[in-house]
């Protein structure tokens, strides 16, 4: 084949320049072209090689390697604790990652997270477009993996509508078959390494293939491999169109200053076919080729303008670049650039990128105030804590002498990696007893040994003598646990009930 | 296909080429993932008459190949969680109450299967907290009836109270007033009298009047000065804790009807490891000396 033959095959012997066939490739997941009740077109886009297909490459392998070496990855704790480094441990409520561990009730922490991916994605949408979606969106990579899958098996974009169309042959079943399979071993493989986050990876990997895992771990694996298949290999553009709610949140997020894949306009338009030896003056550089279109795995034609459809991965502007490259005309017809950049030259003035504007500048405070506060947080993280629950049934106990006894169940939390001695010391109220059960002694502060990374529960029984119950129908009084050595202090105000009538 | 499809011009819709005067059915079809959600549900429903029982027959009914059953599933849970318990109900029923209480981890088994037998059987009369009512003790004060040490709640438990067993609790108030043993009068006055034993203020009268009948009729249980006497499970009349009541109402009507509750004996219906599980339990609500 050489560069006077067609790129396209299909494109019915129409030629959009000298040595660049037209495509037939229509924009078929366009919003004008969508409708209701119509079925889906598959879409198969052209394999098109080029500087960022090479970008996209390398971060699906990137996030891919991520995704499957992270649960690998190992962090000494000390011999009570699990040394994975990310680990998500259920059956002993506790989130390990790297240095830090956080317990059930410090989920707030996975909330600060979520806020900084959140406006991470906000800040890089308002500078650079969407490149979550384009480049390292889960959807986009596995979309991508099974599109190259299908490439192999199948062909290209042509050999793939043939084959669509063709009958159901032998050769056609054995692709077909084969395709599917490879598939469901690469959603099999997405959704066992996502298992791996959630329990000790080499144990289970073993335990996997010796088919002595739980029964959970088969089923979530299974779910995941579906989930993966259907997404990614049979519902693809489809989730980013319909299922997606970023596609309709960036909207907010950018403005005419943000990046995004732009069709130049005012370089491209009007466009047409150009025939050999004829002027470029008084036209556009657009030859109509619809290379674009056929390139883009989301089905629409970049020239349409920004639009939902678009996850900004820049294939077009691959294909775009070859086609200007062969006719000899400047790349970049379609490029990362600005609305407000096409006005700009429109009106011939010079073009400039304004990354600094009050939308990102704003982002990036929050970015940075959110992050400060987690680190902070974080740094100071107490590593005692105590809840104390009062007996409600029966809420106070009147004893023979008229001394009034409430129970408490008061549980010390250590959340450092070493036992440690915690001193529990009540006050507020002048008490005639104070009893931890289990404990022989009545002494004041009650020491109470806590193992590492656990909870202690004891029972408290605190009484009051009949003279010092006062006239309230309840008393404050104050828990007071205190960590000697490092001198860590928790108080926890709770309500000592008196049985006295108002 | 070699015929044409006709397309109907209002709606626009394929027909399926029937015509009834005049007029055509729209072809409309079911949605294909609702068939084929509906193809897969009939597969699995004969998948599943295989696999597992279904069919009811005259004696009996299909197994299955799986030969599932829900009650063997259960029995063999059962025994499962028997045979996990086994060593320290072991444990428990050679240690002493006193070396349950000094184990930190037998104690924690103990008082977690306390808790679940309490929640299961006492409850009901005593209150989820062991709190009592009415006519039920308080099991949380420090004012017990039969003694609040471990062996006498362990015993307590185990023989009931007025519960038929030979060895049981027994102990009974004659009803004063309905088998008419005191005149209405004399009671109005045993009752001003317990009143002040309480350490309130009583009618001085009644009060002298009453005395008298007390150190007659009651004291021969509940001791001279009313404190009481454990061996027969006579209450202390000077505290301020009352079984039924400690209105001057409330212990008429005692007085006039002796009420004596019951409790059962469970020493047949839970086992001994059990019942030392809930004698430690019920010591450690906060009463127990």
């Amino acid at each position: 084949m050489t560069a006077h033959t067609v790129i396209d095959r299909l494109g019915g012997g129409q030629q959009a320049a000298e040595g660049v066939a037209r495509s037939d490739a229509q924009a078929t997941n366009s919003a004008a072209n969508r409708k209701l009740y119509k079925p889906r077109v598959p879409i198969h886009p052209r394999e098109q090689d080029g500087v960022y297909r090479k970008i996209k490459w390398a971060m699906m392998a990137v996030t891919l390697s991520i995704y499957y070496l992270i649960p690998w990855v190992r962090w000494d704790r000390g011999p009570d604790a699990p040394d994975q480094a990310v680990l998500v441990d259920f059956a002993h409520q506790r989130f390990y990652f790297f240095f830090i561990e956080i317990w059930p009730q410090e989920v707030y922490y996975i909330t600060g997270l979520l806020i900084l991916a959140a406006v991470s994605l906000f800040l890089v949408n308002a500078l650079f477009g969407r490149l979550w979606c384009g480049y390292s969106c889960p959807q986009t990579v596995w979309t991508d993996l099974f599109i190259w899958v299908e490439t192999k098996i199948e062909g290209d974009r042509n050999a793939r509508i043939k084959l669509d169309a063709a009958p159901w042959t032998a050769n056609k079943i054995v692709k077909r078959v084969s395709k599917h399979a490879i598939w469901l071993m690469f959603a099999v493989a997405t959704g066992g390494a996502w298992v791996f986050y959630y329990n000790d990876a080499p144990t289970l990997l073993h335990q996997l293939l010796t088919g002595t895992a739980s029964i959970g771990n088969y089923a979530f694996i299974g779910i995941l491999a579906f989930t993966t298949y259907s997404l990614g290999g049979l519902m693809r553009e489809q989730v980013c169109t319909y299922m997606c709610p970023w596609p309709r949140i960036q909207a907010a997020m950018s403005d005419k200053e943000s990046l995004t894949v732009t069709y130049r306009s005012d370089r491209g338009e009007p466009r047409g076919a150009h025939k050999k030896g004829d002027p470029w003056e008084d036209r556009g550089s657009c030859i109509d080729c619809n290379q674009c279109v056929a390139a883009c795995p989301m089905g629409i034609d970049i020239r349409d303008g920004a639009q939902l459809e678009c996850i900004n991965c820049g294939l077009c502007i691959d294909a775009c670049d070859d086609v200007m490259k062969k006719i000899g005309q400047p790349a970049r017809l379609i490029a990362y650039d600005t609305d407000a950049n096409i006005q700009r030259r429109l009106k011939g003035e010079k073009t400039r990128f304004r990354f600094l504007r009050p939308r990102t500048m704003f982002y990036a405070a929050v970015l940075v105030i959110v992050s400060a506060v987690m680190l902070f947080t974080l740094a100071t993280r107490r590593t005692i804590d105590m809840d104390v629950l009062r007996d409600r049934n029966p809420n106070y106990v009147t004893l023979a002498d008229g001394a009034v006894r409430n129970g408490y169940t008061v549980k010390l939390l250590n959340l450092s990696s070493s036992a440690r001695d915690f001193h529990l010391a009540v006050s507020g109220l002048k008490t005639r007893e104070v009893k931890v059960i289990g404990l022989e002694t009545d002494i004041m502060p009650a020491i109470l040994h806590v193992p590492a990374d656990k909870v202690r529960t004891v029972r408290v029984l605190v009484t009051v003598a009949k003279a010092d119950l006062g006239t309230a129908g309840s008393r404050d009084i104050t828990f007071t646990v205190t960590e000697p050595v490092h001198g860590q202090v928790r108080a926890v105000g709770q309500v000592f009930a008196t049985g006295v009538a108002q | 296909m070699s015929k044409k499809k006709e397309v109907d011009d209002v709606s626009g819709t394929e027909t399926t080429g029937h015509e009834w005067d005049g007029i055509k059915e729209l072809n409309t079809p079911l949605p294909r993932w609702w068939v084929v959600i509906f193809i897969a549900t009939i597969v699995w429903a004969v998948g599943y008459w295989i696999v597992m029982p279904a069919w009811p027959l005259v004696h009996g009914y299909t197994h299955g190949i799986l030969n599932h059953s829900q009650r063997d599933t259960v029995t063999a849970n059962v025994n499962a969680l028997k045979a996990a318990r086994a060593a320290r109900e072991h444990a428990l029923d050679h240690a002493s109450l006193k070396q349950i209480q000094d184990n930190p981890e037998l104690l924690q088994f103990a008082m977690a299967e306390g808790k679940s037998v309490f929640g299961d059987n006492c409850a009901p009369c005593h209150g989820d907290g062991g709190q009592g009512a009415h006519g039920y003790p308080n099991l949380n004060d420090d004012v017990w009836l039969w003694g609040g040490k471990l062996e006498d709640i362990q015993h307590t438990i185990t023989v009931g109270v007025r519960s038929g067993a030979p060895d049981t609790r027994e102990s009974q108030m004659p009803a004063f007033g309905r088998d008419a043993i005191l005149k209405p009068g004399e009671i109005e006055d045993l009752t001003q009298y317990v009143v002040h034993l309480s350490g309130r203020r009583a009618d001085a009268g009644a009060m002298r009047r009453g005395g008298k009948l007390f150190a007659d009729n009651c004291a021969a249980c509940h001791g001279p000065e009313g404190r009481g006497e454990r061996k027969v499970g006579a209450p202390n009349l000077t505290d301020n804790e009352w079984l039924y009541g400690g209105a001057p109402e409330n212990i008429h009507d005692q007085i006039w009807n002796g009420h004596g509750g019951v409790m059962p004996t469970w020493g047949g219906r839970l086992t001994r490891e059990t019942i030392k599980s809930l004698a430690v339990y019920v010591h450690s609500l906060g009463g127990g000396e």
